[in-house]
């Protein structure tokens, strides 16, 4: 063989395969990036604020004198959307994710699919219009003292929204279970629930719980359907029915407002965005664990 | 005995399939309700003149004419550096990746990236594109945001469909004895490219609806022209819906309503094109 024509061969290959490797490296870029921009950012507001002021603080007032920067307020608002939905979508997901591989026949599979597919495709912002103009009404002609901007209802919408994600998930976990165990359930004349009870849920229960763990962890970063009806008022409350503040609708309101760059004000974003970032990433990994021990389990 | 809790039995066996059916049928009802409800309050606002006029104090003058355009130029931004950095990922992960630490580290990298709040995308463009390069508030630092956002889920999508391709194809080419490059760009490729497409398409879909990233990088909410450079201002439907569902008067309501049904009728066709190449790939590679 002609040996220039190998050796440009090989050059090609071994260009393209660098130009291979770099792409999936900035994958670890962007990642290395978020956390070094988050963390000096926080690392300057933190050497101003003492750390366990944010943490433990109650009152979250950074843009008004006299300033305050206790996150617990935020950290709360999220918490009140995050369970709320997670009320929603974890039993509706779970349940149709059981109706769809026990119960539904192929046609019902073929048209509940799409329709929960175009569900999760909804960009988040007509979630936060639907929350605000037809959810509020709703909730205001049955219970009167609800306020404009709610909890209850960006929670509801969040719940809608992420259900899609639980039920696909569910679902493949519940069609990973091999049918040998089922067929064994039937053998013994059980019926289909005590089958789904006592053998598929279980069988695929850490799936199921990963699927729970990521949807709780969409919920804590969801921004647009909560900013838009949740509200702007961090405060301590129990009641669903006041406005609110989440950690993600705080970011939005500095970065629509006019606050100046490099001050303490500005920095809150990045501290209350760190925050946010672990908490995801702590939830992302653990529902990545237990979705791969799964697999092992099966495969 | 037997015959009453086996009734016992059947009985809760019936009830939770009534009720699970209730449940999944009721999916289809949340859709409708939705639609509808957008619908009935945005369909008096749309016109022509709708899609041709800017954003304006007025109600009955505003428009989406640059919120279109701006979605546009990232959407084609977007595609050009998201694309072939995805695409080129995902071959490095399935065809050339070994399986190491390395290897592993990506994969998980990548699964975590995609569950990272688009807000904090919106932080990492807003200090990155923003002001360290110095992009301004423009198209460019908008689509490089986005893409950033949308690169895994090409990742993982292309990589599903580069799996797909049986091993048989790869081995028959380097029988005649093409390299690895040549095995992956004239055959691997092309067979995997519609299930590429499909991926793609849905991340820019995504791409198209998502807002918080670009309200953080500060992308203007009026903007009365349309981007001519990619480092001019710009704004996205969106946002723009985002900023008038956030006024109070019932009548920007309407605009925001109109303004959303054109942006479901983007991801709609988006979508049903996405579809369309999922089945021809299923028809025209059946390998089982």
């Amino acid at each position: 063989m002609n040996s220039l024509l190998k050796n440009k061969t090989n050059l090609t290959e071994r260009i393209f395969e660098k130009i291979f490797a770099f792409s999936s490296y900035i994958s670890i870029l962007t990642t290395t990036l978020i956390i070094y921009i988050l963390f000096t950012e926080s690392y300057t507001f933190f050497s101003n604020i003492p750390i366990t002021d944010f943490l433990f603080g109650t009152h979250w007032e950074p843009l008004l004198e006299p300033k305050s920067f206790g996150v617990l307020p935020l950290l709360f608002g999220t918490l009140m959307i995050v369970i709320g939905s997670a009320f929603i979508c974890i039993p509706m997901g779970l349940i149709i994710a059981i109706y769809l591989s026990q119960y539904a026949s192929k046609k019902t599979r073929r048209i509940i699919k799409p329709i929960l597919e175009i569900l999760a495709g909804i960009p988040t912002v007509v979630y936060g219009y639907f929350a605000l103009t037809f959810i509020t009404p709703i909730l205001r002609t049955f219970i009167p003292s609800t306020e404009i901007f709610n909890a209850a209802s960006g929670a509801i919408v969040v719940g809608i929204m992420i259900l899609p994600m639980v039920a696909s998930l569910c679902d493949d976990a519940l069609r990973s279970v091999p049918k040998s165990l089922k067929e064994g359930g039937f053998a013994l004349g059980t019926t289909s629930f005590e089958v789904i009870r006592g053998i598929l849920v279980p069988s695929a229960f850490s799936g199921i719980m990963a699927s729970f763990v990521l949807a709780i962890s969409r919920a804590f970063g969801e921004t647009m359907a909560v900013t838009l009806a949740a509200g702007a008022t961090p405060r301590f409350t129990v009641n669903p029915l006041e406005s609110i503040q989440t950690m993600t609708a705080y970011i939005v309101q500095v970065s629509l407002g006019d606050t100046p760059q490099g001050g303490i004000e500005y920095q809150t974003i990045f501290a209350v965005a760190a925050l946010l970032f672990i908490v995801t990433l702590i939830m992302n990994l653990i529902s990545n664990f237990i979705m791969n021990k799964y697999r092992e389990v099966y495969d | 005995m037997i015959n009453k809790q086996l009734d016992k039995r059947q009985k809760i066996d019936r009830i939770f399939k009534t009720a699970a059916n209730i449940v999944t049928w009721s999916s289809l009802v949340i859709l409708a309700i939705l639609l509808y409800h957008v619908s009935i309050t945005g369909i008096n606002m749309l016109s022509f003149e709708f899609l041709d006029n800017f954003p304006s104090r007025f109600p009955h003058k505003a428009g989406i004419k640059s919120a279109l355009h701006g979605s546009v130029w990232m959407l084609v931004l977007v595609t050009i550096i998201s694309v072939p950095i995805g695409v080129s990922s995902a071959i490095y992960l399935e065809e050339y990746g070994k399986k190491n630490r390395l290897t592993k580290f990506i994969e998980i990298n990548i699964a975590n990236l995609a569950g990272v709040p688009s807000i904090v995308y919106g932080i990492l463009g807003l200090t990155m594109f923003v002001r360290f390069m110095q992009f301004d508030r423009s198209v460019l630092a908008g689509s490089f945001t986005m893409s950033l956002l949308i690169l895994p889920v090409i990742i993982i999508s292309s990589r599903e469909a580069i799996r797909a391709v049986p091993n048989n194809i790869r081995l028959g080419a380097y029988a005649v004895g093409a390299t690895k490059f040549q095995t992956i760009r004239h055959h691997v490729l092309p067979i995997a490219t519609p299930g590429i497409l499909t991926g793609v398409i849905l991340s820019m879909s995504r791409a198209i609806g998502e807002t918080a990233p670009l309200i953080m990088i500060g992308a203007l909410t009026y903007v009365a022209f349309v981007p001519e450079s990619v480092m001019d201002p710009f704004t996205t439907l969106p946002i723009q819906i985002f900023n008038w569902a956030s006024r109070p008067q019932a009548a920007f309501h309407e605009v925001a309503a109109a303004g959303i049904i054109i942006l479901l009728i983007v991801l709609l066709f988006m979508n049903a094109l996405a579809i369309f190449f999922r089945n021809y790939a299923n028809k025209k590679y059946d390998f089982n």
